[in-house]
């Protein structure tokens, strides 16, 4: 078995003068801290990357820096995936005994620590170098393509992609972390300045400053007792233009693996956090997931399904979209959140029953996959 | 493999070419010295004719560089070949997803691309 024993996040948005690593020693401290550990009895280190410096050996980087000597330790990459695939490979390390309490951390200053042309170049490079960089696409026009496909074959508009940024919206506006809390309509997404149509600037998560870490542990180290139930990988392409489909994608084939291990079903399911770079991403991701059904999460969301109070509750902090996106760190942000839920912790966004949450993250272009289901021991 | 590559518009050349595996008969668009499908060595290379239909499209507003910059807005699209290889391009502003199109070639960005137009109902 094993457990997040602790988590840790900052406020997202700007963070003058913090480096990477400052934010991931913030976020460090706070998890540590939260799962009333020592730092010396961190004795594993998993950390993602920082596109604003980057190194090959990221982990030790940090580990010196923190000021711990971890008896394991190196980076992930796996883009938006790579905190739950973080979480995962801890998940296994602790049960497998090669550590006891792993620590999974992220951090970068993307907001302030290059130009947002930078941001977007540094990212367009998970494109295929010879037979799609050339062509100049961003990220954002890699979702794009995806929503343009997706929108013809399930009948879905632009007004219910806005939906999925309202809601976002809506819900960071109660956490006081997020980077955007002023309240949006469907009409401002549609008015939002063109980005790569269909997709506009509010459909598009932001670039932020932020960090995120949590403790996965052997045993719990407190009352706050969130187990892993199951957790399983799918990476069905890298560029978009080998992607099989962009109607069907790993993401179900990830969650068929996850349920089968956690012997859930989505009915189970109190909690839904996913990933949400842009709008369409939630969209897509939330059918796939069976957290809808094909070209109906709009109405989902309009109906109040996914609100605080509805039946499943989804991003209580507002997601990439809304709580903001500093890269690995962005989507560990969902992971908090949950654990916050889940042990009664989130205040005036506490949800009525978190007991089973749900956790997808998508990196690349819907590339990889990895679906996560938690559980609140008693 | 080297120097049997046809040259394509990754190289300069006015053309789109795919391998095509004589083992499982499958095709693959990015060049590789075997095939991607059935492991088998030395896929033959092939030119492509250049028709296809639109699978997916994104009109850029918003680019990154300066000399991307200079194009906006411009279509990114996804085109089915007539081969049956999925390839990235531009293509006009107004395509539309199941389009038919054909190639034609421009000037991006200091290099050459291939570009999309539709291809109009009386085959023109």
């Amino acid at each position: 078995m094993s457990f997040i024993s602790g988590v840790g996040l900052t406020p997202y948005g700007r963070h003058d003068g913090c480096s990477s690593l400052d934010l991931m020693s913030k976020a460090a401290e706070l998890a540590i801290s939260d799962a009333g550990l020592k730092r010396r009895e961190i004795d594993g280190v998993l950390c993602g990357y920082s596109t604003v410096s980057p190194h090959i050996m990221l982990a030790t980087v940090f580990a010196e820096h923190f000021g711990i000597q971890p008896a394991y330790a190196h980076a992930v990459q796996v883009g938006g995936a790579t905190g739950l695939a973080m979480t995962m490979l801890a998940h296994h390390l602790v049960e497998a005994g090669v550590v006891r309490h792993v620590l999974v951390v992220a951090g970068e200053n993307r907001l302030t620590g290059q130009s947002r042309d930078a941001s977007i170049l540094a990212l367009a490079q998970v494109g295929h170098p010879h037979y799609e960089v050339p062509l100049g696409p961003t990220i954002p026009a890699y979702y794009g393509l995806v929503a343009s496909r997706y929108m013809h074959d399930y009948r879905v508009s632009e007004e219910d992609l806005a939906e999925f940024a309202v809601l976002m919206r809506l819900h960071a506006s109660s956490h006081p972390g997020a980077q955007f809390r002023e309240s949006i309509s469907v009409a401002d997404v549609m008015a939002s300045k063109p980005v790569a149509l269909p997709l506009k600037l509010l459909d598009c998560c932001p670039v932020s400053d932020g960090g995120a870490a949590f403790v996965i542990s052997r045993e719990p180290t407190s009352q706050m007792r969130v187990r892993v139930l199951g957790c399983a990988q799918a990476h069905t392409h890298q560029h978009v233009t080998a992607a099989p489909a962009l109607n069907k994608l790993g993401a179900e084939i990830a969650i068929a693996r996850a349920k089968q291990q956690a012997g859930l079903d989505i009915a189970g399911v109190r909690y839904a956090a996913v990933y949400d770079s842009f709008t369409i991403t939630l969209a897509m991701l939330l059918e796939e997931l069976g957290l809808a059904g094909r070209g109906e999460a709009a109405s989902r969301v309009r109906s109040g399904y996914f609100n605080r109070d509805g039946a499943m509750p989804l991003n209580t902090h507002g997601g990439l979209l809304s709580y903001g996106h500093c890269g690995v760190g962005g989507a560990m942000a969902h992971l908090v959140e949950t654990h916050v839920q889940m042990t009664g912790r989130a205040g005036n966004r506490q949800v009525r029953d978190a007991s089973i949450a749900l956790l997808h993250g998508d990196g690349g272009v819907l590339s990889s996959h990895v679906s996560m289901f938690l559980e609140r021991v008693r | 493999m080297s120097d049997r590559l046809m040259p394509d518009w990754t190289l300069g050349a006015q053309a789109i070419v795919y391998q095509y595996c004589a083992a499982c008969g499958g095709v693959q668009y990015f060049r590789r010295s075997f095939c991607s499908l059935c492991g088998a060595p030395d896929p033959v290379e092939r030119c492509a004719s250049g028709e296809g239909s639109v699978y997916a499209t994104s009109l850029v507003c918003r680019a990154a560089t300066a000399e991307t910059r200079a194009h906006v807005p411009y279509n990114i699209v996804l085109v089915d070949t007539a081969e049956g290889f999925r390839m990235m391009a531009h293509g006009d502003n107004d395509l539309r997803v199941g389009d038919k199109v054909r190639a034609r070639y421009t000037q991006f960005a200091g290099r050459l691309i291939p570009y999309f137009g539709r291809v109009d109902e009386s085959g023109a």
